[in-house]
């Protein structure tokens, strides 16, 4: 049995450039995309033939035929086949959730090295067939003669053939994540202009952050992709603000596709491991994991909306570690919607919240806005769903770690919504 | 069938009996393969250093090796000519090698080791010189794929300085290297002293523990030479643009080795890749300066981006990669080897390509100046030079202009990127040390510049 509890180490990560769905990536299944990244990631380490402590992965929209979708892309990968691996889903946290999984067990001492991430396709999602259609075929699977299978088939009704295609749609409550959203922007007062100079904000900070080169240790192109296909260098709050709304409804619509992330593909992954094994390998150390913490709202019947679950998290995993909200050197806050962003720091700033909802006697305060998704995030970059959490991991760990070579100790905040009112944050520090 | 149609019908009994010249296919190397096919020749005229040494190398590698011709066909003839010193001698040479010549089997190597010219007589260094014409001259009669080359010695080298040389140039490693003349001096780096000379190198994996950084090994002739010294050994660090990240990242996770996405242009490229090197692999054994680009435009129609563009890749680029290597001892480990591609044009010149030939011949001219500098470090500097070379980007010209490109040399045909990898893993060698400064062509004896 381990006795000490060691830091996790982030040593790297990969990502493909996200794509808008049915374009680049309109072929690529999530097998195909996992294994991509994977591979990508072996190269930049050198991990070939190597057998890795853990592969945690997973993917939102899932085909049956993905039961043990990471291990098979273990197996497609050049990594050593004797590398275990398993599947986890928290729908947007999956990504976060995976690596604070494999952090955790690094911590423990029960392996040395493991990856962590996630992937989503929404051009190749399952369709299912519905309900009715399903139990007549199986019905017709076990029919023994051929007289009782016509029969089956003659109670075939049109109705029956419509497909059930996923819809990003909340199964309790019926409404789209985009409508949620809107109920909470529309609580928070939140307006059209700061949210569109939020958007702008993130395309620009992607793009200065590929212009600088910054992401060229953490993407490898992938079926002819160089950046991310949603990123609008040119991206500006006066052109946003020409889009028309599409989620909320009323002349307080604020909402637009501008404002909101786009439909996206691809696949993102990060290297952990323990300080020792990544001196091993000879790979650097950019940052590593404290502490970590999820959260889960009652957006159901409870006063809470569906994206506001990161709010409870961060006071609580705070309050476990000693620190301010304000003692961050970069926030990663995770743009589902740029009003989610805007809500949720509106909420930290609230001193009735704070009293009634989080049980504070102070709220948590506001945060430096130059802080914030410095190298663009999900608005500019895209959001494939279990893939987000992989690409703020890697890329926050690299801020740090950039900081930390010049001033010193860095330290960082991730943020990440999700469906089923559900969020998961975390601290990564680097130099200490 | 390969991509050479000509080559495939040229071996048709039709074509036979139309009387159209055979194309010959080249025996290139395979793991495993003994190092010549039949039997060797070897021979001296005069005091010869090498030939006793030559002999062992050969039957050392499991070859046979015959005094004289007999009535078998005869897959190399080496003839030590470095005691020739007289016009008598050289009529020596032709004796030994006329019947020789006869019996040389398909693919065979005709290997001359000359003097260094002899700046005091007057008659030592003519004859010193009347071996390269008449090694070029044999190159262009032998057959059915068969080169000529010469190794110039110099006088104070010992016997095993030439010894990864001439196994090189027998073996089937060099199937497109031919009408070449190489110098071998004294090894650079510290006296190597004679048992470690000795020690049983793993003839297999000759680049066994050593590291190689190659630029440009998305593709092409840089993919070639990643998949080759991992071949031989070498643990590969393949370096391309970002954009070609995802070919890049195939390469190396064939050869087992690492990928750097990494503009070689980029301002800060110079001190980022040998910290890499640093940092993530203890340092350097091998750089191969491959990357390059063309930006084809006739001089009159030439622009500043076309030009600037070229030779920021293909020159500049390796200039600035090559002084942060002798500026920083901790990088390029003993017995460093660095070896840069040029290119035909940059000796011979082309139509369209004063950007691409300036910055090739450029090359040239840095590893002359290099050369003494790395000496000092123990390390060597030399340059390869591709003639026409099967890839993506020769697949592309007008068919005229391919098929001609492929037939003016000795050898009928282009080469393949492989034959470029293995002279840069000859040249990348710890053995090699005494070869610095040089250009060697893969041109299989191209008229062009010659
Ligand atoms: N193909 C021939 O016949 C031939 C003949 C003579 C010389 N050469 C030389 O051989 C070398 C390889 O040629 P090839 O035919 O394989 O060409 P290629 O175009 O197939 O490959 C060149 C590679 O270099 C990379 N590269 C270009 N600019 C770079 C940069 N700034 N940083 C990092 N990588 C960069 C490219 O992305 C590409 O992967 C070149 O130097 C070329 O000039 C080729």
């Amino acid at each position: 049995m381990p006795t000490n509890v060691r830091r996790a180490a982030v040593i790297g990560g990969n990502r493909i450039p996200f794509a808008r769905a049915n374009a680049a990536y309109a072929r690529a299944s999530n097998s195909d995309m996992l294994t991509a990244t994977l591979d990508g990631l072996v190269a930049r380490f050198g991990l070939a033939g190597e057998r890795i402590g853990e592969v945690v992965a997973g993917a939102v929209l899932k085909h049956s035929r993905d039961f043990n979708l990471t291990r098979e892309a273990v197996l497609g990968s050049r990594l050593s086949p004797a590398t275990p691996a398993y599947d986890v889903q928290q729908a947007c946290g999956t990504g976060l959730e995976a690596a604070i999984l494999v952090a955790n067990k690094i911590a423990l001492g029960q392996i040395d090295s493991g990856i962590a991430g996630g992937v989503d396709t929404a051009s190749d999602a399952p369709i299912a067939v519905n309900d009715d259609l399903r139990r007549l075929l199986v019905a017709l699977n076990g029919a023994r003669s051929l007289s009782a299978r016509l029969k089956i088939l003659g109670g075939l009704r049109p109705g029956q053939i419509v497909p059930e295609i996923p819809r990003n749609a909340e199964p309790r409550t019926g409404l789209s994540m985009g409508e949620h959203a809107a109920i909470t922007a529309a609580e928070w007062s939140i307006g059209r202009a700061e949210q569109d100079e939020l958007a702008a904000a993130s395309h620009r900070n992607l793009a200065a952050a590929y212009d600088r080169g910054f992401f060229d240790d953490l993407v490898t192109p992938y079926l002819g992709l160089t950046r991310d296909a949603n990123l609008r260098p040119d991206a500006s709050a006066d052109k946003l603000a020409k889009l028309r709304p599409v989620f909320g409804s009323g002349p307080d619509a604020t909402m637009t596709a501008g404002n909101s992330t786009p439909l996206t593909d691809g696949a993102a992954l990060v290297l952990l491991g323990s300080d020792e094994w990544a001196a091993e390998h000879r790979l650097p150390v950019l940052a590593h994991v404290v502490d970590a913490e999820t959260a889960a709202v009652d957006h159901v019947h409870g006063r809470d909306g569906l994206l506001t679950a990161p709010v409870h998290a961060v006071p609580r995993l705070l309050e476990r570690n000693g620190l301010r909200l304000q003692d961050f050197d970069f926030y990663e806050i995770h743009e589902a919607f740029a009003s989610t962003v805007l809500a949720t720091l509106k909420a930290w700033e609230d001193p009735a919240f704070a009293k009634e909802r989080l049980g504070l006697d102070a709220p948590p305060g506001s945060i430096d806005r130059s802080r914030l998704n410095v190298a663009g995030s999900s608005l500019a970059a895209g959001h494939p769903f279990a893939a987000t959490g992989g690409r703020i991991v890697a890329t926050l760990a690299k801020l740090l770690h950039e900081k930390a070579a010049t001033g010193g100790p860095a330290r960082g905040l991730i943020s990440i919504c999700a469906a089923g009112g559900q969020g998961v944050v975390a601290i990564l520090e680097a130099g200490r | 069938m390969s991509n050479d149609l000509f080559r495939d019908l040229s071996n048709s009994p039709v074509a036979a009996r139309l009387g159209i010249p055979r194309v010959p296919v080249l025996r290139r190397y395979e793991p495993g393969q003994p190092l010549l096919a039949g039997p060797a020749l070897v021979g001296a005229v005069g005091a010869g250093r090498f030939a006793k040494a030559v002999s062992a190398l050969v039957e050392d590698a499991g070859g046979t090796v015959l005094d004289a011709p007999g009535d078998e066909k005869i897959a190399a003839v080496v003839l030590d000519a470095t005691g020739a010193r007289t016009i008598t001698d050289l009529a020596s040479v032709q004796a030994f090698l006329t019947p020789a010549v006869r019996r040389l089997a398909p693919s065979g190597r005709l290997l001359l080791l000359g003097p260094e010219p002899d700046g005091t007589d007057a008659e030592a260094a003519a004859v010193a010189q009347a071996l390269e014409g008449l090694v070029r001259s044999a190159g262009k009669e032998v057959r059915a794929g068969a080169t000529a080359n010469l190794l110039v010695v110099a006088a104070d080298a010992v016997p095993a300085a030439v010894d990864s040389s001439v196994r090189f140039f027998l073996s089937a490693r060099s199937a497109y290297v031919d009408g070449q003349v190489v110098r071998i001096d004294v090894p650079v780096g510290p006296a190597v002293d004679p048992a470690g000379m000795d020690a049983p190198v793993d003839r297999v994996r000759p680049l066994a523990g050593r590291v190689a950084v190659v630029t440009g090994a998305a593709r092409g002739i840089g993919a070639a030479i990643a998949d080759t010294l991992a071949r031989d050994g070498a643990s590969i660090v393949a370096v391309d643009v970002p954009a070609a990240g995802e070919a890049l990242a195939a390469v190396a996770n064939r050869t087992g080795g690492t990928a750097l996405q990494l503009d070689i242009t980029a301002d800060d490229a110079a001190a980022r890749l040998p910290a890499y090197l640093r940092d993530r692999h203890g340092g350097v054994d091998i750089v191969v300066h491959n990357a390059g680009i063309t930006r084809d435009k006739l001089l009159a129609n030439m622009d500043p981006e076309r030009w600037n563009a070229v030779l920021a890749v293909n020159l500049a680029a390796q200039l600035r990669i090559n002084d942060a290597l002798l500026a920083d001892d901790r990088v390029l480990r003993g017995a460093g080897r660095i070896v840069c591609v040029s290119s035909q044009s940059g000796i011979a010149g082309n139509r369209g390509q004063t950007n691409y030939a300036a910055s090739k011949a450029g090359v040239i001219g840095m590893v002359r100046a290099l050369a003494p500098r790395f000496a000092e470090r123990g390390a060597t500097i030399n340059a390869v030079a591709p003639g026409f070379i099967e890839t993506e980007m020769t697949a592309r010209m007008p068919l005229g202009t391919r098929e001609a490109g492929r037939r003016v040399n000795s050898l009928r045909q282009g080469g393949l990127p492989v034959d470029v990898a293995e002279t840069v893993g000859w040249l990348g060698q710890a053995e090699t040390g005494g070869v610095n400064g040089q250009v060697v062509r893969v041109c299989g004896q191209s008229i062009l510049g010659a």
